[in-house]
């Protein structure tokens, strides 16, 4: 099943669900004509929208509402915070083009605080699907899920079949113990193919794809730093608030400690381009990610 | 309106505006707004809204918002005439054992949504606005909002799209008391002609005093003003009105009065000499 077709299922099952937009329909070019009075498009008004969609969902509705990843969480930060986290309603917040799928518009356009943000606010979850099989598989069970969540939309296509979702639960690949790559979102299939890169050259490799940075897998991040001599943080956000900082606050919480390399843009935006040259430019291809870690492996 | 009707509403808003002087000591609260609300919220609760604690679960009962938050006290005030809240809770203003302070919030029963924060819950209302409308009922929907929180620009935002989905059971008043926190708005971020402002954005728009019971109740009536467009109430108030030692005062918006003050402000609510007030008054907040 495609995104559309997932969510015109929940609404045709349960008129509760309502697809809201401030004018971006790329998710779901085809709805609109179906779902008729299941369908709001606010036009460019994000704050608008979130304010409507507390109030649809004070009517019982459950608004899964669309926008670019940064407009969404930023300008109408304050309205996600105020309306939706204190009040707990179940508004489903989908940003597109988040991370480096923003490719060549450049800064105004690079959620890369988005999930920093969302996850700061209480009553809020977040869900970093891998690709767009990841995607698929949690977002009945997301929309579902009786909080508010913030979803980063990935259409990337998938190098591998994943296992089924369940909210607050990573999903792990392999259980070697020289290197942990935890990672969310579109950067998952650089770091499933540095796996192959550096498992060829003999080092093991256990890869965790951090579905929902929140609520957080901490068994699973504390069995890995318990068993694996490096662990690598992998994202597509700021240093600040994303992964990294999730790994830290799980270890200090547990009085543990890791020997941590973190991929992340060090306060900065990332250049503009397209997104194969951007990663490369960047330093976060597979192959670039693996060179780091062998390094660090070597040096450590 | 009958004369017992008048009389009893006016009797109603003078207890009201007791319970809000009440508030204003032992860390205060925002009495100018408050007051200036005062016969609104009376009005509307008493008068207009289909909404009581007992339908609340009722998909057909009215909605009411107070967006500005500041003027809760308004609120509790018509709460406690209602029997909604309890008299005696009003003493737990800004107690941390209850949820009675300074914005609204829904601890309350009877308070829709949390306000606070200026230039939300005209948004919040168009999606209830919305739904209700989705569902062909025939709710009113009701937001009050400050003039100065005109200022803020998710307010035309959310008209522009309520005027592109036609809601027209929805009713913005304006309690027009022509401040803002610390200015007078023409001083500081003009809204004059407001009436032209909302019209321009495709409501129908009404001004009416906003202290006289009989010519609310004329305006009010005629709600919707026209089909598929929103109606809007510009209600002409006074910043502290029913006490001529604060109102219209800039410095007079929060206020943190002794209790002998407050006893004064009482008596000069009821027509006696005017209060001498000594307690410094806060500007900025």
């Amino acid at each position: 099943m495609t995104y559309s077709e997932i969510v015109l299922d929940l609404i045709n099952n349960d008129d509760r669900y309502m697809i809201m937009t401030s004018e971006n329909r790329a998710a779901f070019r085809n709805l609109p004509p179906l779902i008729k009075n299941n369908f709001v498009d606010t036009g460019i008004t994000e704050q608008t929208m979130i304010g409507m969609a507390a109030g649809l969902a004070l009517r019982g509705r459950v608004p899964i509402v669309h926008a670019l990843a940064t407009f969404l969480t930023m300008r109408a930060f304050e309205f996600i915070r105020t309306d939706i986290g204190i009040a707990n309603l179940p508004v489903k917040i989908v940003g597109a083009v988040p991370g480096f799928l923003s490719d060549g518009n450049g800064p105004t356009h690079q959620a890369i605080e988005d999930v920093s943000i969302m996850r700061g606010i209480p009553n809020v979850n977040v869900f970093c699907p891998a690709d767009e099989d990841d995607m698929l598989k949690g977002l009945k069970k997301v929309i579902q899920y009786p909080s508010a969540f913030y979803i980063r939309y990935n259409m990337t296509k998938p190098v591998v079949e994943h296992s089924e979702f369940e909210v607050g639960k990573a999903e792990v690949f392999g259980d070697g113990k020289d290197v942990a790559i935890l990672v969310y979102g579109f950067l998952f299939n650089e770091a499933y193919k540095a796996k192959e890169t550096l498992e060829s050259k003999g080092i093991s490799v256990r890869l965790i794809n951090i579905r929902t940075p929140k609520p957080i897998d901490e068994e699973t991040i504390l069995k890995a730093a318990r068993e694996c001599k490096l662990i690598v943080t992998l994202e597509d956000h700021f240093i600040t608030g994303g992964l990294y900082s999730i790994l830290a606050e799980v270890l200090l919480r547990n009085n543990k400690t890791a020997n941590v390399l973190p991929f992340a843009f060090m306060n900065k935006w990332f250049k503009p381009g397209l997104l194969n040259d951007v990663l490369e430019y960047e330093g976060f291809t597979a192959e670039q990610i693996s060179k780091k870690i062998i390094q660090r492996l070597a040096g450590s | 309106m009958t004369k017992e009707k008048l009389r009893e509403l006016q009797k109603t808003a003078l207890t009201v505006r007791e319970h809000i002087i009440r508030m204003s000591g032992n860390g205060g609260c925002f009495i100018g707004a408050s007051l200036s609300c005062t016969d609104l919220i009376v009005y509307l609760y008493k008068e207009f809204l289909n909404v009581s604690l007992q339908n609340l679960n009722d998909p057909n009962r009215d909605y009411f918002f107070l967006s500005k938050g500041h003027d809760v006290p308004a609120l509790y005030g018509i709460y406690v005439e209602l029997g909604w809240l309890e008299k005696e809770r009003l003493k737990n203003h800004l107690k941390t054992n209850d949820f009675i302070y300074w914005h609204p919030n829904r601890n309350i029963p009877g308070i829709e949504f949390h306000s606070g924060s200026l230039g939300h819950n005209l948004s919040v209302a168009c999606g209830v606005a919305l739904d209700c409308k989705l569902r062909n009922q025939k709710n009113k929907v009701v937001v009050v909002v400050g003039d100065g929180e005109l200022n803020e620009g998710s307010m035309w935002e959310a008209l522009l799209v309520a005027a592109a989905y036609k809601l027209d059971n929805l009713l913005v008043v304006v309690d027009r008391n022509q401040f803002q926190a610390n200015m007078q708005t023409e001083d500081l971020i003009p809204l004059k002609p407001l009436d032209k402002k909302f019209e321009a954005f495709n409501c129908k728009v009404e001004t009416v005093d906003g202290h006289n019971f009989e010519s609310l109740d004329k305006v009010f009536s005629k709600f919707p003003f026209e089909k598929e467009k929103v109606s809007v109430i510009i209600a002409e108030t006074v910043r502290g009105k029913g006490l001529p030692s604060i109102e219209k005062r800039a410095d007079r918006w929060f206020v943190n009065f002794i209790d002998e003050e407050i006893e004064q402000l009482l008596k000069e609510l009821h027509g006696e000499a005017k209060a001498h007030l000594t307690s410094e008054t806060i500007v900025a907040r």
